[in-house]
C-alpha cells in the first residue's frame, strides 16, 4: 500500500471539502474569492507536479495494482489541472448567474477533477466504474444547476437518463469481463485476455465497456446527448464537460484497449475506424445548420472525438510497434484544451442572457471588445485546424499517424480521407462564426464589454497555449511521446 | 542568419508589429506595409545578384531543428529553381503593397494580412523542408480567404469566398496527404527535402512503385486544384474577380506557383517513375486549360474575369514545361512561373486601378479609355500584348522554350499542335478583344473626369513589374543560367540514363533573339 502516489488526489479532495466549509465563514457578496482561492491552490498543486514534488515525481503501483501513477497518468492529471483551473475562471466570471449555491458549484468542479486524476491513474475495472461514476454525477448535478433555467434542467435530466443507461451497459461489461476471465485488474487481464479473445461473453463485455466510454467521449453512435447537454448546461460546465470530460473517457478507453486487451483491440480495427469516420461526419454535417453557439460546439466537440478516434484506430493497428497514435491523441488533446476554454470563456463574457446563445449574438463583437472578438476568431482557426495554431499540429500528428498504416489497411487511407473532408466541411461553419463577429450587418447592441482583470489572464493564457503548442511543439510533444509509452508496452 | 530568413521574415515581423499600432494611425501603418516589403525586395535583388549559378547543392542555407523526433526542422535555401521565384514574389509583395491605397476600411487588417501572405509564400518558397514549406503555404493562404470576404467586391463575394476557401482547402489537404505519405514511405525519417533525396538516392531503391503510383496522384491534383489545374481552376476567375486588387496579385502571382514549384521539386525527383507515367494526363489536362479555358476566356465581358480566365490558360504551358520531363522543357516551366506573375499581378493591379476609378470592369460599359488614362491604359496594353506572348516580353521567352521542350519528345508532340494554337490565335483573340473593347474606340461621357495615375507612387508598381517582364524578357539568360545547372540533377533523377534529346540542350540555352 503506497498512499503518497495519491498525495495530488487527496490534497484536491481535501480543497473541495475546505471550499464547501468555507462557504459557512463567508459574506454571500465576496464568494467570488472562494473561485480565486481554489484557482491558487490548484495552480500550486500543478506546479508541484512539475517541480517533481508530491506524487507527480513518483512512478508505482497501489492498492493492489489499482491505482497506477505512470507517465501517462502523470500527463493526463497535469492536463486536468489546468482544465479546471480555467473552468474555475470561467465559473467565477459566471457565477453572477448562479442564484444559489456557487461555492457548492466550485466545490463541485473540484469534486469533478478528482474524479478524473482517479481515472487517470485507473488500472483495474472497478476503478475505472468508481473514478467515472464520481465524473458523472457531479456532472448531473452541475448540469442542472441553473434550477430557474428550463434548458438547464432539462439538460440535467437528459444527462441523467442517458448517463445512468451508460453506466448500467458499463457494470454490466465489467460483470461478463469478470465472469469469464475472473480478473479485473488491467495487467492481469492483459495476460489472460488473448485466450479468451474468441469468447463471445467476453468479447461482449468489453464491447459494452467501450459503449460506456464512448457515450463519455460522444462517439457515434452514443452522441445524441451532447448537443442538447451542451446548450443547456451553464457555460462553465459545459467547458469542464467539453474538455475533462472527454479527457476522462480517452485515457479509460486508451488504458481499456491498450493496456489490458491490446489482443481484442487489434481485431477492431475495422470498427474504430467506421466509429471514427462516422462520428466526424456526423459531428461536421450536423453542425453545418446549427444557429446556437453552444449546440455548434457541441457537434463540433463530436466531430472532434472523431479526431481523435483517428489515433486510437491507428494505435490499435500497430500497438506493438508505434504509439504514434497515442502521442497525437495526447497532443490533440493539448491543444483543444486551450482552444475550446477559450471559445468558452469568451461565450461566458459575452452571452449573458442564458436563453439565447445564438451565433448572431456575436455580431459587433470586434468593437464591443477586439480582445475577445480576437480570442474567439483564433480559437475557431485552431478547431478548424489552420496553422501556426494548436489545431494544425494536432491534426498534422494524427493524420499522420493514421496514413503510416495505410499500406497495411486501406481503410485507413479511407479514414484519412473522411478526416480530410471533414475538416473542410469544418471551416464552413467555423468560418460562420468568425463572419458573425466581424461582417455581419446589424448589431443591436454595442456597448463595450468590460473584462476583469482574472478573465483576462484566462484569455491570455488560453491564447498563449494554442499559440506556443502551434509554433513550439517540441515540449509538449516528447512528453506525449513519453507518455504514450506506457501503452505500448 | 540567412539572408532568406529575412527576406520572409521582415514582413511577417511587420504584421506583428502592425497589431501594436492603433487603427487610426494610418500613415504609419502603410509606411510600415511599404518599408517591410520593400525591404524584403532589397534583400530579394541582392540575394539574386549574389547568386552563383551552377554551384552544386543549396546557397543561403539555414537549418534550425525544430521537432526533432519527427524530423522537422526550420530549413531554408536556394537553387536555381527557387531564386527567380523568390525574388518575383518579393517584387510582387512590394507592388501589391503599393496597390493597397484602394483598401479604405479596416486598413490596419488588410495590412496585416498582406503582409502575413507576402512573408508566408516567401518562406515557403525558400523552405527545403516539407512540413515548412506546407506549414507557410497554408500560412499565406488563410489570409486570401479573409481578404476576399471582408474587402472583396461585386455581388458573389460571399459565394466566391466559401468556394474559393472549400476548393483550395480541400486541394491543400489532399497535398498534405500526399507529402506526409511521402514522409513515411521514403523511411528517411525526416521532412528535409534533402536528406529524403540524399536517402532516396544513396540505397539506389527509388520509393516502390507502387508507393509512388499512389502518391503522385495524391501530389498533382492536390498542387493541381491550388494552380487551377483544368478541370479544378472553377474557382480561380470567380474568385480573382471578387478579390481586392492587392490579393488577387498577390495570389494569382504568387502563391499559385506554389503548386506548381511543389511539383517540380517534390514530386518529380521523388516519384519519377509514377511521373512518367502520368505524362500524358499532365499533357492533355494541359491542353484543357489553354484551350477549353482560353475559349472560356474569350467569351467574357467582365475585364477582371477575363484577365482570371487567362491567367488559368497560362498555367496550362507550366504543365506541359513539367510534363515534358526534360530539361528545356522544365527550364522553360519554371521561367513562365517567373514571368506569369509579373505578368498576372500587373493585369490584376491594372484592372484594380481601372475598377477603383470607374467603378465597373464590364467591358460594354467601358472604352476609349486610353484617352484619359495614357499610363494605366498603355501598361494596360502591353500587359496584354505579354499575355498573348509578344517577344521581348518574359513570357514569349518561357512559352517558346516550353514548346520546344514538349516538341523534342515525339510522345507529345500531338499535344504541342492545340498548344501552340490556343497561345497564338485564342490568347491573342482574347486580348486584343480587350484592349479593343476598354482601351480603344470611342470614350463613353461618363468616363470623362477619369483621372490617370499621375503621381509616382501610383505609378510605381506598375513600372517596376513592366521592366521585370522586359529585363527578363530581354535578357532571359539572367535566369536560364541559373535555372538550368538545377533542374540537371532532376532531370538525371528522372531518366538515370539520359535520352537522345537532352545532351543538345545542355550546351545551347535557347535565348531568343531581341
Amino acid at each position: 500500500m503506497n498512499a503518497s502516489l495519491m498525495s495530488l488526489e487527496i490534497s484536491v479532495l481535501g480543497l473541495g471539502l475546505v471550499l464547501m466549509l468555507a462557504d459557512l465563514f463567508m459574506a454571500a457578496d465576496r464568494r467570488q474569492f472562494l473561485a480565486y482561492a481554489a484557482i491558487a491552490a490548484l495552480g500550486a498543486l500543478l506546479l508541484a507536479s512539475f517541480s517533481g514534488f508530491g506524487s507527480c515525481g513518483l512512478t508505482g503501483t497501489a492498492f493492489h495494482g489499482m491505482f497506477v501513477e505512470d507517465a501517462l497518468a502523470v500527463f493526463f492529471k497535469r492536463f486536468f489541472l489546468i482544465a479546471a483551473i480555467l473552468v474555475l475562471f470561467i465559473s467565477a466570471e459566471f457565477s453572477d448567474r448562479i442564484s444559489a449555491g456557487i461555492s457548492e458549484y466550485y466545490s463541485l468542479v473540484v469534486f469533478a477533477l478528482a474524479g478524473m486524476l482517479f481515472a487517470a491513474s485507473a488500472n483495474n475495472f472497478t476503478m475505472l466504474f468508481v473514478s467515472i461514476e464520481l465524473i458523472t454525477i457531479t456532472f448531473y448535478v452541475l448540469t442542472s444547476f441553473q434550477r430557474n433555467q428550463l434548458a438547464s434542467l432539462e439538460a440535467g435530466v437528459k444527462y441523467l437518463i442517458l448517463g445512468a443507461l451508460s453506466s448500467a451497459f458499463m457494470v454490466f461489461g465489467i460483470a461478463l469481463i469478470w465472469g469469464t476471465t475472473g480478473k479485473l485488474n488491467f495487467n492481469e487481464l492483459a495476460a489472460v485476455a488473448a485466450q479468451h479473445a474468441d469468447q463471445k461473453i467476453f468479447l461482449l463485455g468489453v464491447l459494452l465497456v467501450v459503449v460506456g466510454l464512448g457515450f463519455k467521449i460522444a462517439a457515434f453512435p452514443f452522441q445524441i446527448w451532447a448537443p442538447d447537454v451542451y446548450q443547456g448546461a451553464p457555460t462553465p460546465t459545459t467547458a469542464f464537460l467539453a474538455v475533462g470530460s472527454k479527457a476522462a473517457g480517452f485515457v479509460l478507453l486508451l488504458r481499456v484497449l491498450f493496456v489490458a486487451l491490446p489482443a481484442v483491440a487489434l481485431h477492431w480495427v475495422n470498427l474504430l475506424i467506421t466509429i471514427s469516420a462516422i462520428t466526424i461526419l456526423y459531428g461536421n454535417l450536423c453542425a453545418i445548420p446549427q444557429r446556437n453557439l453552444k449546440r455548434l460546439l457541441g457537434y463540433s466537440s463530436i466531430s472532434h472525438a472523431g479526431y481523435l478516434l483517428l489515433g486510437v484506430a491507428a494505435l490499435a493497428g500497430t500497438i506493438h510497434d508505434s504509439t504514434a497514435g497515442g502521442a497525437a491523441i495526447l497532443y490533440y488533446l493539448a491543444g483543444y484544451l486551450f482552444t475550446v476554454l477559450a471559445a468558452f470563456a469568451v461565450i461566458a463574457l459575452v452571452v449573458r442572457q442564458t436563453n439565447t446563445g445564438d451565433v448572431s449574438d456575436l455580431a459587433g463583437l470586434n468593437q464591443r471588445s477586439p480582445l475577445l472578438a480576437a480570442t474567439m476568431t483564433i480559437a475557431m482557426a485552431s478547431l478548424a485546424g489552420l496553422p501556426p495554431l494548436a489545431g494544425f499540429f494536432g491534426k498534422f500528428l494524427l493524420l499522420k499517424s493514421v496514413i503510416e498504416l495505410g499500406p497495411v489497411n486501406p481503410g485507413y487511407y479511407c479514414l484519412a480521407f473522411t478526416a480530410l473532408a471533414g475538416v473542410v466541411i469544418s471551416l464552413y461553419y467555423y468560418f460562420g462564426v468568425i463572419r458573425a463577429i466581424y461582417f455581419s450587418r446589424e448589431a443591436a447592441d454595442l456597448s463595450p464589454i468590460g473584462i476583469s482583470g482574472p478573465a483576462k489572464l484566462c484569455l491570455w493564457i488560453c491564447l498563449a497555449g494554442i499559440f506556443w503548442l502551434g509554433i513550439f511543439p517540441n515540449t509538449v510533444l516528447n512528453l506525449a511521446v513519453e507518455a504514450a509509452k506506457v501503452l505500448g508496452s | 542568419m540567412s539572408i532568406l530568413t529575412y527576406i520572409s521574415g521582415w514582413p511577417l515581423l511587420a504584421a506583428l508589429l502592425l497589431v501594436f499600432v492603433p487603427a487610426n494611425y494610418r500613415v504609419i501603418i502603410r509606411f510600415v506595409a511599404l518599408a517591410a516589403t520593400f525591404l524584403s525586395m532589397a534583400l530579394a535583388v541582392d540575394m539574386f545578384c549574389l547568386f552563383r549559378p551552377g554551384t552544386s547543392g543549396f546557397q543561403f542555407e539555414q537549418q534550425i531543428p525544430w521537432v526533432d523526433s519527427l524530423g522537422i526542422s526550420y530549413h531554408v535555401g536556394v537553387d536555381g529553381l527557387n531564386v527567380g521565384l523568390i525574388l518575383m514574389g518579393a517584387i510582387v509583395g512590394f507592388a501589391a503593397a503599393c496597390c493597397s491605397w484602394e483598401i479604405q476600411k479596416r486598413e490596419k487588417e488588410f495590412y496585416i494580412l498582406l503582409l502575413v501572405m507576402t512573408g508566408g509564400i516567401l518562406g515557403a518558397f525558400a523552405s527545403l523542408d516539407m512540413f515548412f514549406f506546407y506549414f507557410l503555404h497554408e500560412l499565406a493562404l488563410v489570409p486570401t480567404f479573409i481578404m476576399i470576404g471582408v474587402w472583396g467586391r461585386g455581388e458573389r463575394k460571399n459565394y466566391a469566398t466559401y468556394q474559393i476557401t472549400l476548393y483550395l482547402s480541400i486541394g491543400a489537404l489532399i497535398a498534405l496527404v500526399g507529402l506526409i505519405a511521402l514522409y513515411l514511405q521514403s523511411g528517411a525519417n525526416s521532412f528535409d527535402l534533402p536528406v529524403i533525396i540524399k536517402h532516396v538516392q544513396a540505397d539506389h531503391h527509388p520509393l516502390a512503385v507502387k508507393a509512388q503510383d499512389f502518391i503522385f496522384p495524391l501530389l498533382l491534383f492536390g498542387f493541381g486544384i491550388l494552380v487551377s489545374l483544368w478541370p479544378f481552376h472553377s474557382w480561380a476567375p470567380l474568385g480573382y474577380g471578387s478579390a481586392p486588387s492587392p490579393t488577387a496579385m498577390l495570389h494569382a502571382g504568387v502563391l499559385k506557383k506554389f503548386g506548381l514549384y511543389g511539383l517540380i521539386r517534390i514530386a518529380l525527383p521523388l516519384l519519377p517513375d509514377a511521373a512518367k507515367s502520368w505524362v500524358m494526363v499532365i499533357a492533355w489536362l494541359a491542353i484543357g486549360n489553354i484551350v477549353y479555358v482560353g475559349f472560356v476566356a474569350m467569351r467574357q465581358r467582365n475585364l477582371n474575369l477575363l484577365i482570371g480566365n487567362s491567367s488559368v490558360a497560362h498555367m496550362g504551358f507550366i504543365f506541359l514545361g513539367i510534363a515534358s520531363l526534360n530539361l528545356i522543357g522544365i527550364t522553360g516551366a519554371v521561367f513562365i512561373m517567373i514571368a506569369h506573375g509579373f505578368l498576372a499581378a500587373l493585369t490584376f493591379g491594372l484592372s484594380g486601378y481601372i475598377f477603383h476609378k470607374a467603378g465597373t470592369l464590364e467591358m460594354h460599359e467601358l472604352g476609349g479609355l486610353c484617352r484619359r488614362l495614357p499610363f494605366i491604359g498603355t501598361a494596360l496594353l502591353m500587359a496584354a500584348m505579354a499575355g498573348c506572348g509578344l517577344p521581348g516580353f518574359a513570357n514569349f521567352v518561357g512559352e517558346a522554350t516550353v514548346f520546344f521542350g514538349i516538341w523534342s519528345e515525339p510522345a507529345l508532340r500531338v499535344v504541342t499542335v492545340p498548344a501552340v494554337w490556343g497561345a497564338l490565335v485564342i490568347g491573342a483573340v482574347y486580348m486584343t478583344r480587350a484592349v479593343r473593347n476598354a482601351l480603344h474606340g470611342p470614350l463613353p461621357k461618363q468616363w470623362n473626369e477619369l483621372a490617370d495615375a499621375s503621381h509616382l507612387w501610383r505609378q510605381l508598381p506598375y513600372a517596376l513589374l513592366l521592366a521585370s517582364l522586359l529585363v527578363f524578357g530581354c535578357f532571359p539568360k539572367l535566369l536560364t543560367d541559373k535555372i538550368q545547372p538545377d533542374v540537371k540533377p532532376i532531370i538525371s533523377m528522372i531518366a538515370p540514363t539520359p535520352a537522345g534529346v537532352m545532351p543538345v540542350a545542355l550546351n545551347s540555352p535557347p535565348a531568343p533573339s531581341n
